[in-house]
C-alpha cells in the first residue's frame, strides 16, 4: 500500500518524439492517495492503458518520474515495485489447475506453503470457483478465466497497488456486478490503492470514490462523480459522462449573459468578456420544454426509456437533448426552450470558464 | 428434405477418382502384387502367399537397418526439436532483423535434397572439402568414407542443417501468436525465464511442435537422397538406412518379391508410429482440459 506520485510524467512510443501530438500521455503530475479506490475513465485510445503499464512498470516513462511513498521506482522492475494488475483479456496458465494458478504469484516470491493453501481457498470462494479450484485452466470458459485472473491479482495481500485494465470486458452482466461489489469489499477490507480503467462510465462511477477522465492522452478532470456531473473541467467530461452527455452550444458571452444566435441567455455568474471558441454546456437534465420564451427549437423525436423521456431536438441545426420527466406531455405547441442558469457551464476553448458571482 | 436423385453426378468425382488411381492405388497394389509372388524371369509368376514378408520378418539386414533408422531418427529428432525452439526463442520478435533471420533461415530448406548431399559431400572431402580438409589439418581424424562415426557425424550435422529451420520456423510462429499480455502477467506474477518458457510459451507451442515432430520424424524415417549422394550407405553398411537399403535390394539386386514386402511393412511402421503420436498427443491435449 502506497502513495502514488506521477511527476511531470509523460509517455511516446516514438524513439524522437517531435510534437506534442507524439506523446501518447501528455505531461501529467498526479498523486493517487494511499488507499483511495480510483477509476480512469476515458475512450479507447487515451492513454488510460499507457498510464497503468508505466505505473506497473511494463513500460518505462520518456521522461518524468514515478515515486511510491516518496521513493522513485521510475527505473525499478515490475516485480521490485510489487505490483498487482489485472489486464482486460483473460491470461491463465493453460496447464495448470485453478488453484495452481491462484498460487504462482505467492509461490513465486517463496511463500509458506501453508499461507498459499489457505490465501488461495480464501480467494477460490471470493471468486466463486471453491469447486473448480482442481480442474484444469485450459477448458473452462473466458469468464472463469478472467475470475482467476481476478484471483491472482488479489491473492497477494501485501501489494502496493492494485491496477485493472478493463477487467470485466468479458464477463456477463450479473456477474459483472458481483465481481464490481466484490472488489469494492475488498477495497474496503484491506485499502489497496486501487486504480480501475474503463471506459464504461456506470462502472467508473459505482467502483470509486474518485474519478479521472482521459481525454487524448491528458487528464481533463479528477473528480468526485457528482463533480464530474455538475461541472465538467472539459467538454469531453461532460459529452462522455452522462446519458445523453452534455448539451454543447456555439455561444458568445458577456458579463452575466451569453447570446445563441441574437437570443439571449442569462447566466448565474459574471464571466467578463470572453475569447476564444466560447461554447454553453448545458446537462440534458436542466433544459426545459416550454411553449413561449427560450430558444427555438425542432423536436425530432421522443424516445421513452422508463424513467423518464429523452427529447432529440435540433438547435439552430445542431442536436440537442432534453430529459423531460415520465409523466411530462410533450405537445406540438412546445417549440422553445431555456436552461436552468445555475447549470450553465460556460467553456472556452473546450476549457470549463469559472464566472465571479453576479 | 427430399434428396434428388440423379447418378450423373458421379462423373464429377471421376478425375479425382482416376488421378488417385493412377497416383497411389495402382503403384500401391504393384507393389502388394510382388510381395505374394515370385518370379523365375520371363515374365511369369508364381503365387508366394506370405513367404516374402516371412523371410523379411527374420531377416537380419531389415532388422539391422531398421535399427538404423530409427537411430538417424531419434538423434536428428532429439537435436532439431529443442535447437529449433531454441533458435525461435531468441530470435528478435519483429522488425528487420527478424525477416532478415527467416528469410536466411528459409534458405537451406529451398535447397534440392540432392544439392544438399553434394554440398556436404564435398564440404566434409579431406581433399578438398573446407570441412574436411580443416580438420585434418587440425590433427582430428575425420573420414566420412572409412570412419562409421565421422559418417554418421556427418550425415546427422547436414540433416540438422537442412531441417533445423523448419522446426525453428513453426515455432516461431507459435511464439508469435502468444499476446503481449502473457508475458505482462507473467512478470506482475514475478515468473522465472524457466516458468514463462514452462508455463506460457511451450503450452503455447505445443500444437504446432507437434506438428514440427510429426513432420521430422516421418521425412527422417524415409530419408534417401542427402545420406545416399554423401556415403553411399557407407562405410560397409553403416549409414544403409531404411530406404537406401530397400533401393539396393529392389534396384541393384532385383530382388522385387522381398523388396516388395520390405517396402510394405515399411509403410506401415510409419503410418503406425505417426499414428500413435498422432493420437497420444491429441489424448494428453484433451485430457488437459
Amino acid at each position: 500500500m502506497a502513495k502514488i506520485t506521477l511527476d511531470n510524467l509523460a509517455h511516446s512510443y516514438l524513439a524522437k518524439p517531435s510534437s506534442e501530438d507524439d506523446f501518447a500521455l501528455k505531461e501529467l503530475n498526479h498523486v493517487w492517495g494511499d488507499g483511495e479506490a480510483y477509476a480512469l475513465l476515458g475512450s479507447s485510445g487515451c492513454g488510460k492503458s499507457t498510464l497503468l503499464n508505466i505505473i506497473s512498470g511494463l513500460l518505462h516513462p520518456s521522461q518524468g518520474r514515478i515515486l511510491f511513498d516518496d521513493i522513485d521506482v521510475t527505473q525499478a522492475t515490475t516485480s521490485a515495485r510489487n505490483i498487482a494488475q489485472v489486464f482486460q483479456f483473460p491470461v491463465v496458465y493453460d496447464t495448470m489447475t485453478v488453484r495452481d494458478n491462484l498460487a504462482f504469484p505467492l509461490k513465486n516470491r517463496g511463500a509458506e506453503p501453508a499461507y498459499i493453501a489457505r490465501r488461495v481457498q480464501e480467494i477460490g470462494a471470493m471468486i466463486g470457483m471453491e469447486a473448480e479450484l482442481d480442474k484444469r485452466a485450459r477448458g473452462l470458459t473466458a469468464d472463469a478465466k478472467q475470475k482467476i485472473s481476478l484471483g491472482r491479482g488479489m491473492v497477494r495481500e501485501d501489494v502496493n497497488a492494485l491496477l485493472f485494465d478493463e477487467p470485466l470486458t468479458v464477463i456477463d452482466p450479473h456477474m459483472k456486478w458481483e465481481l464490481r461489489t466484490q472488489l469494492k469489499s475488498l477495497h474496503h477490507e484491506f485499502g489497496h490503492t486501487m486504480i480501475y480503467v474503463t471506459h464504461d462510465q456506470t462502472e467508473a462511477l459505482t467502483f470509486a470514490d474518485k474519478v479521472v477522465v482521459m481525454y487524448d492522452g491528458r487528464v481533463v478532470q479528477i473528480g468526485t462523480p457528482q463533480e464530474l456531473f455538475e461541472r465538467p473541467a472539459h467538454t469531453f467530461v461532460g459529452y462522455f459522462i452522462g446519458s445523453p452527455g452534455m448539451n454543447v452550444i456555439p455561444a458568445s458571452v458577456s458579463g452575466s449573459q451569453a447570446q445563441v444566435h441574437g437570443t439571449a441567455v442569462p447566466l448565474s455568474q459574471n464571466f467578463g468578456t470572453l475569447a476564444g471558441k466560447v461554447e454553453l454546456g448545458v446537462r440534458p437534465e436542466f433544459v426545459t420544454l416550454t411553449e413561449g420564451e427560450g430558444l427555438p427549437v425542432t423536436i425530432r423525436r421522443v424516445e421513452d426509456v422508463g424513467r423518464h423521456k429523452i427529447v432529440r431536438a435540433q438547435l439552430f441545426g445542431k442536436d440537442l437533448n432534453i430529459v423531460a420527466a415520465e409523466g411530462q406531455e410533450i405537445s406540438p405547441d412546445m417549440t422553445r426552450v431555456t436552461f436552468m442558469p445555475d447549470h450553465v457551464n460556460v467553456y472556452v476553448d473546450d476549457w470549463r470558464s469559472e464566472g465571479k458571482a453576479a | 428434405m427430399d434428396k434428388t436423385i440423379n447418378q450423373k453426378a458421379w462423373f464429377l468425382v471421376l478425375p479425382v477418382l482416376l488421378l488417385v488411381a493412377f497416383s497411389a492405388v495402382i503403384p500401391l497394389m504393384t507393389v502388394v502384387n510382388y510381395s505374394v509372388q515370385d518370379t523365375f524371369g520371363n515374365n511369369q509368376f508364381f503365387w508366394a502367399g506370405l513367404e516374402w514378408f516371412d523371410e523379411m520378418l527374420h531377416s537380419d539386414r531389415m532388422w539391422n537397418a531398421l535399427g538404423r533408422q530409427v537411430m538417424f531418427s531419434a538423434i536428428i529428432l532429439a537435436i532439431e526439436i529443442p535447437l529449433g525452439i531454441f533458435i525461435a526463442l531468441n530470435m528478435p520478435k519483429s522488425g528487420f532483423w527478424s525477416s532478415l533471420c527467416l528469410v536466411l533461415m528459409s534458405l537451406p530448406l529451398l535447397i534440392p535434397w540432392n544439392v544438399v548431399g553434394t554440398i556436404w559431400q564435398i564440404f566434409g572431402r579431406v581433399d578438398i572439402g573446407l570441412l574436411g580438409h580443416t580438420l585434418d589439418a587440425l590433427g582430428i581424424p575425420y573420414n566420412y568414407t572409412q570412419n562409421t562415426v565421422a559418417a554418421w557425424i556427418t550425415i546427422v550435422v547436414m540433416d540438422v542443417w537442412h531441417w533445423t529451420s523448419l522446426v525453428a520456423l513453426l515455432a516461431f510462429a507459435g511464439l508469435k501468436s502468444i499476446p503481449d499480455a502473457y508475458y505482462q502477467a507473467a512478470k506482475i506474477d514475478q515468473a522465472s525465464r524457466w516458468a514463462i518458457f514452462r508455463y506460457i510459451e511451450l503450452p503455447k507451442m505445443a500444437g504446432v511442435l507437434m506438428i514440427a515432430i510429426l513432420l521430422r520424424f516421418m521425412d527422417s524415417f524415409m530419408i534417401y537422397t542427402e545420406p545416399f549422394v554423401v556415403t553411399g550407405g557407407g562405410p560397409g553398411n553403416a549409414t544403409t538406412l531404411l530406404s537406401i537399403d530397400l533401393v539396393k535390394m529392389a534396384l541393384g539386386q532385383f530382388d522385387l518379391g522381398p523388396a516388395a514386402a520390405f517396402s510394405i511393412m515399411y509403410y506401415l511402421v510409419i503410418l503406425l508410429v505417426s499414428w500413435v503420436f498422432f493420437t497420444v498427443m491429441t489424448n494428453l491435449d484433451k485430457k488437459g482440459s
